[in-house]
């Protein structure tokens, strides 16, 4: 069993970390799709989503590292608190309407961080950024219009539709907390707090909810807290699923 | 003709292991080509993040390099400017064509929500539907001609 790593330090590093993890983790849950879709065009489109999202994570992940960890190690062998993705990205797939509101949220989020870091003092940052804001645009119009589609379907489709809205929205708060971690990249010019992005994401999921004819929940007192690394009950499930080739035949591929 | 210029014809051959009718240089992901401390060096623009072709494109490339006898070589990946479906040469998008993939148009500056009516590669009807915004590959969309009935991949603008 291969021992676990301590997480790359610095604050530049784990501002990317925090990026990437949001990124490899969706990706894990959408990759659970593959085979599983309800139909073959979306099995498809929910692999080439992943895909994008795990590329994504894996060019910030080997920036983080900076030569020193490579990006297998860092999305395989850290420990749980060791992860600073937001608990949005890690809950259970759940349904097709689950999976395609939290695609549009995460989307809408992503795209507008992508947005800002192309401006990023970090050159290598700004590149990555310059590329993943190009696939973000894509993976949310393919959301956006599956949302629209499942609100005005069948009465079972708005049905998990309007469900899916009442589970997720109130992770989205914890998005535009911002940290200490986000506070630095900011002061340095590397990027900017989540909690920047808040108006232009509430603006834009108003406009595709109203568009659905779904009510905007308020918003409530809950945080969840997946950005410092403390994580719901499922965390450890998915970790167990990702890193377990890794633990077990260290080193091992295909 | 020197190394350089060899190199160039020799990514000329080396085809896209997923889109195998381009070669690498019809995709345009070959920025430069150039000699730095007596070997060659290949410069290479990704086109998808996640792409799972990117290496076994530089395996293939510095096989080729290598084969043509003008190794060693090395590849080093550049990320910005991000690659874009306008840099397909027009032989590139003549190939797609012939190979029954419609090619890309212009990428729009901003994001559309339209999804546009692209002519069937066949038999060049316009009355198409996209069927899917993601196919078999990252680069490609699925749409279906409606006067053929024939369905065909669609290269996207990116």
């Amino acid at each position: 069993m291969q021992a676990s790593i301590a997480r790359p330090e610095g604050a530049a590093a784990l501002y990317a970390l925090r990026i990437a993890d949001t990124c490899l983790v969706l990706g894990q849950r959408l990759a659970e799709w593959c085979g599983h879709a309800p139909v073959l065009e979306e099995d498809i489109a929910l692999a080439n989503i992943a895909l994008d999202l795990i590329g994504q994570a894996r060019a910030l992940y080997a920036h983080a590292g900076a030569g020193r960890l490579d990006e297998d190690q860092i999305a395989f062998l850290r420990d749980e608190r060791d992860y600073l993705n937001p608990t949005l990205v890690e809950l259970p797939r759940g349904d097709f309407a689950f999976t395609m509101l939290r695609n549009a949220m995460v989307a809408t989020l992503l795209g507008e961080l992508w947005k800002r870091l192309a401006d990023s003092s970090d050159g290598e940052l700004a590149a990555i950024a310059g590329k993943a804001l190009k696939e973000a645009r894509y993976h949310r119009r393919h959301a956006g219009d599956w949302v629209l589609r499942l609100a005005g379907g069948t009465d079972e489709s708005r049905r998990r539709t309007e469900a899916a809205l009442a589970e997720l929205w109130r992770y989205a708060a914890e998005l535009f907390e911002s940290d200490r971690i986000e506070d630095d990249a900011a002061q340095s010019g590397v990027g900017p707090r989540w909690s920047e992005l808040r108006a232009a994401w509430l603006a834009e999921m108003r406009a595709l909810l109203g568009e659905a004819g779904l009510a905007t929940p308020r918003e409530v007192a809950f945080r969840s807290t997946g950005k410092l690394g403390r994580h719901s009950e499922h965390m450890g499930y998915l970790l167990a699923d990702m890193q377990f080739l890794q633990r077990s035949f260290p080193g091992g591929v295909w | 003709m020197n190394a350089t210029e060899r190199a160039w014809q020799v990514l000329a051959e080396v085809p896209d292991p997923e889109v195998p009718a381009l070669s690498v240089r019809d995709l345009g992901i070959v920025r430069d080509v150039r000699l730095r401390d007596g070997a060659l060096e290949v410069v290479l623009t990704p086109t998808y993040s996640g792409c799972p072709a990117t290496e076994a494109i530089e395996r293939d490339v510095l096989k080729a390099i290598g084969d043509a006898g003008l190794g060693p070589a090395r590849v080093t990946l550049r990320r910005a400017p991000a690659w874009s479906s306008d840099w397909i040469s027009e032989e590139g998008r003549r190939k797609l064509h012939a190979c029954g993939i419609a090619p890309p148009g212009k990428v729009d500056a901003a994001p559309v929500r339209v999804v546009p009516r692209i002519a069937c590669p066949r038999c060049g009807s316009a009355r198409t539907e996209q069927l899917s915004a993601f196919g078999a590959t990252a680069c490609k969309a699925l749409h279906r001609c409606l006067a053929c009935r024939e369905p065909f991949e669609y290269f996207k603008p990116i």
